[in-house]
């Protein structure tokens, strides 16, 4: 990872000191360790292993198509509630009841997530949204990605994240997430994520044409730089030595996929997916943030059973993944977030389903967060055009996210001054 | 010989005919267009400079397949007519949950309907770049379309897309000014920067900004805010009603305006004229050139590629904004074919594919699975990803679009496919022998190894390929019995295009 950055605390305390006093004039990166350092909770939470890499990782959840967080985390004990969905409400008496949280519960198949809960690993953040929201997916969407809502076409958030602490070089594989297309959130100016659908793809298939073929292509692209012939400062060189960083990261990261998990992963699509990420951070990959993502939220119609499918694929998953960082003894350095573009209309539709709609909760797992319910729920009737209110700007989320977490100044990430959400424990 | 050839300065002094070789009309070739096989690649060295340049630049009596404005469908996303207006509101009054769903979901029908001709829009202009023989026209369609980036997940309207495009296409080598004032009228972008909205009362600044940052005089170049401001208010009531520029006048700022220091009751033409006035302008336009055709990272003040890029901005101004006679200027330039400016460009995700199909004819067996490749390496056309278009150069590489790359050009000559893609995988029938045919063979009529390897790795990559490259092949090419055909020159080619250094043209 970057090595300007005051990950470490042995960096940290050699780089800070001296860069208090120039604070106001030195680069945001630097900016962000000095602040760190005038932070007096800043404890570094990590793992207490010993030999295990101390750089802290964030790993994204998304959930496409416009979550129903009215039926992930269910206000049972308001009537309103039963009123306006009174098909596809779900009974007080299946609902998951979450202690010190009067009248919410999760969904019944969130069973993964309360174990969570339970265990003070989850944070419940309510009513998350924005100003004037828009309902389209693609528009809402890029506005989650780009942390912009008035210009929501430019870099991605997590992009300007690693574009402004790695002071302009693109870091290789700092960046990860698995899914065909590259995420928004990831794409910064100068920071690319890599990005695959699984391991197998983030290879060569001539290999696969001949055994002849392996070894010609492994000269032609292990050489780097060091090729007789390529000068320093071309394209060719930096070509050159993007294709080294290719095979070395195709070598670890299909070798680290290949081992056995030390928990069982449910087979679906978003477990499959958050093995995979538990397998590179065994190895040790240099990664700071992942992505993953898991879609079908959008449900319009006959959303009941479609729900309840989800709802066990979250939970199932994110609880195998938390259980499995614990074994590896990386628990400590890996936080999770869920996010969805837009939560659904409060009144359920003529098809059984629900329509587009805004405020909606998110998910922060792992042992730093605040654990339990935060924040009000949302009011079921004072609604704006019949959705929700909100009363957790996401950008507030990503600014706890960006100071606590990734001890950065979440300012030039955020193009904006945001009061961090209170989501972690204060040690953080 | 035209008589733009003659023009010149001393940066622009052209290159001396005989100096016109093979590895100059292949530079030619892929920079002006996506490239070409080694017969067209011959061809040009016959004809020589001047008429290759003007071949490729002037173009208008190559005939091309024409492009009807029915070929695709305009009115998927049409406003809904007054009838229909009327009916959603009196079931929205009656509260008529059943009526509102129905009209909602013939909405939602039409926008997938509107997604899937998109789709198709993407494989009709990338299939057209692959066999157009005018391959300026595209080239020059690509880089407008990177300039005055639009993108369709804003607007949702892949007939303003197409209109769009075609724009770009009748001003390809055209008059970047006639360019500049039809763009203020193009439904795409007004809808893409929110001037179609915009009102006397409050007017939208969006395309004002962009239209002098990023269109025309480049960021901070002679304009303030105000000029934004006062140049927002001169393009109020520029907008659209269904497919066609609508001047709405009672959204239009009559009153005074003050631009660039001069008061006057300008309207947005008034606005674009001022700003073509500018000397930044045409420099701006040179600099993106520049960098589109002959070199990405273009060296300091004071360097040649400073003197050339002035220069082509006095031509621009000369010309008043023609711009054939000064990309041919450009093309027939000595610099233009400087060793540094040759096979040092990162090529674009569509020149990768482009051209190895123009250059190898390697078939296409599923335009669907390019498209796609095109999206995963990042140049996804028709979605561009912000009104800056495409950063392009070292943004389009990275460790995972290296393999993505590798593995499409694997693709084209084999027909293989990354397991977990799904698509046709048809064995490959390429023929990759007709790239040797003009090769001398021996005596017992076979092709020589050693002549063979040369030629494919210098027709990929240029005339000086690393030595390092030419051994691993020869490696190769021995461990599989050494002998010239088909399976061996398709196992060659997909070492060759593995190579870091295909991806530079």
């Amino acid at each position: 990872m970057c090595q300007e950055h005051a990950y470490t605390r042995r960096v940290f305390l050699q780089k800070g000191l001296t860069m208090v006093s120039a604070a106001t004039t030195v680069p945001y990166f630097i900016q962000a360790s000095a602040y760190g350092l005038t932070n007096p909770f800043d404890t570094m939470l990590t793992s207490s292993i010993a030999g295990k890499p101390q750089e802290r990782i964030l790993v994204v959840v998304q959930l496409g198509g416009g979550n129903d967080g009215l039926n992930t985390v269910i206000p049972f004990g308001d009537d309103n509630y039963y009123r306006a969905r009174p098909n596809i409400g779900i009974a007080a008496g299946s609902v998951l009841r979450l202690k010190d949280a009067d009248g919410l519960g999760l969904h019944p198949n969130l069973a993964g997530l309360k174990e969570l809960h339970d265990n003070g690993l989850l944070s419940t953040v309510q009513g998350v949204g924005y100003p004037n929201p828009t309902r389209s997916h693609f528009t809402s969407m890029d506005i989650w990605h780009t942390a912009d809502p008035r210009q929501p076409s430019g870099n991605g958030w997590i992009g300007r994240y690693f574009d402004n602490t790695c002071n302009g070089t693109p870091e290789p594989n700092a960046a990860i997430s698995i899914g065909r297309e590259a995420p928004k959130a990831m794409i910064g100016q100068i920071n690319k994520p890599v990005s695959f659908e699984t391991a197998d793809l983030f290879r060569w298939i001539g290999k696969d044409l001949h055994e002849t073929m392996d070894k010609p292509y492994e000269a032609i692209n292990r050489g780097g730089d060091e090729i007789e012939g390529v000068k320093d400062g071309t394209q060719l060189e930096f070509l050159t030595r993007t294709a080294l960083n290719a095979q070395i990261a195709s070598d670890q990261i299909r070798s680290a996929v290949r081992i056995r998990p030390l928990v069982e992963y449910p087979r679906n699509p978003l477990g499959q997916q958050l093995q995979m990420v538990a397998a590179m951070i065994r190895a040790e990959l240099p990664t700071r943030v992942y992505y993953v993502s898991m879609g079908g939220f959008d449900t319009h119609a006959g959303q009941v059973g479609a729900h309840a499918n989800l709802m066990n694929q979250l939970g199932s998953a994110i609880l195998a993944f938390t259980k499995d960082l614990k074994a590896q003894g990386n628990d400590g350095r890996v936080l999770t977030m869920t996010f969805s573009e837009f939560g659904r209309r409060v009144k359920q539709n003529a098809s059984q389903g629900t329509d587009h709609g805004t405020a909606a909760p998110m998910f922060l797992v792992g042992p730093m967060v605040r654990p339990g319910v935060l924040g009000n729920h949302p009011s079921l009737t004072d609604l704006d055009q019949g959705d929700l209110k909100f009363g957790v700007d996401f950008r507030s989320v990503y600014a706890a996210v960006l100071e606590s977490w990734l001890k950065t100044d979440s300012r030039p990430v955020l193009k904006g001054a945001f009061k961090p959400a209170l989501v972690f424990n204060r040690s953080v | 010989m035209t008589t733009a050839a003659l023009q010149t300065t001393a940066a622009l002094k052209p290159l001396r005919p005989s100096d016109f070789g093979h590895w100059q009309a292949h530079h030619l070739l892929r920079r002006a267009g996506f490239g070409g096989s080694p017969e067209q690649v011959r061809l040009l060295v016959e004809w020589g400079l001047d008429r290759s340049v003007d071949h490729l630049v002037n173009y208008a009596d190559v005939p091309v397949e024409p492009i009807r404005a029915d070929d695709f469908r305009g009115d998927i996303m049409r406003a809904p007519s007054p009838e229909e207006r009327l009916a959603f509101r009196q079931a929205q009054q009656a509260q008529d949950e059943v009526t509102l769903e129905r009209l909602q979901r013939l909405r939602q029908e039409r926008e997938q309907q509107d997604r899937r001709q998109v789709r198709a829009m993407q494989q009709w202009w990338l299939k057209r770049m692959i066999e157009t023989p005018r391959p300026l026209e595209e080239k020059m369609t690509l880089f407008y379309h990177g300039h005055f980036a639009t993108g369709y997940r804003t607007i949702e309207n892949s007939y303003h897309m197409f209109l769009q495009n075609q724009t770009f296409r009748k001003h390809a080598v055209g008059n970047f000014a006639d360019l500049c004032f039809q763009i203020i009228r193009d439904p795409a972008m007004l809808a893409y920067l929110d001037n179609n909205e915009s009102h006397r009362q409050q007017p939208n600044e969006n395309l004002a900004r962009e239209l002098m940052e990023l269109f025309t005089l480049g960021e901070g170049n002679g304009y303030t805010e105000s000029d934004i401001k006062e140049g927002a208010r001169a393009l109020t009531g520029y907008s659209f009603d269904g497919n066609e520029f609508l001047f709405r006048k009672d959204f239009h700022d009559e009153g005074q305006k003050t631009i660039f220091g001069r008061r006057g009751m300008y309207n947005g033409d008034d606005f674009v004229k001022m700003i073509l006035g500018r000397t930044y302008c045409s420099e701006f336009m040179s600099l993106k050139l520049y960098r589109f055709f002959v070199n990405d990272l273009p060296e300091g003040p004071g360097s040649e590629a400073r003197t050339v890029i002035l220069d082509l901005a006095q031509l621009m101004r000369q010309k008043k904004y023609d711009m054939a006679p000064v990309l041919g200027s450009l093309f027939r330039s000595a610099h233009f074919y400087a060793e540094a400016n040759m096979a040092g460009q990162i090529k674009s995700p569509v020149q990768l594919v482009v051209e190895a199909v123009r250059s190898l004819k390697t078939p296409i067996i599923d335009l669907n699975i390019l498209v796609d490749a095109l999206d995963l390496m990042g140049q996804s056309i028709f979605f561009p990803p912000s009104v800056k278009g495409w950063d392009g150069g070292r943004s389009w590489i990275n460790t995972s679009t290296l393999f993505v790359r590798q593995n499409l050009l694997t693709h084209l000559l084999t027909g293989r496919l990354p397991s977990g893609i799904t698509g046709s995988s048809i064995r490959s029938s390429y023929d990759a022998m007709h790239l040797l045919s003009h090769l001398s063979k021996d005596d017992s009529g076979e092709y020589v190894l050693e002549d063979a390897v040369d030629f494919l790795l210098k027709s990929c990559l240029g005339p000086k390929p690393l030595e390092a490259r030419r051994a691993a092949l020869l490696e190769f090419a021995r461990a599989n019995g050494g002998r010239v055909n088909n399976e061996l020159v398709i196992g060659l080619l997909c070492l060759i295009t593995a190579m870091p250094e295909y991806q530079l043209c």
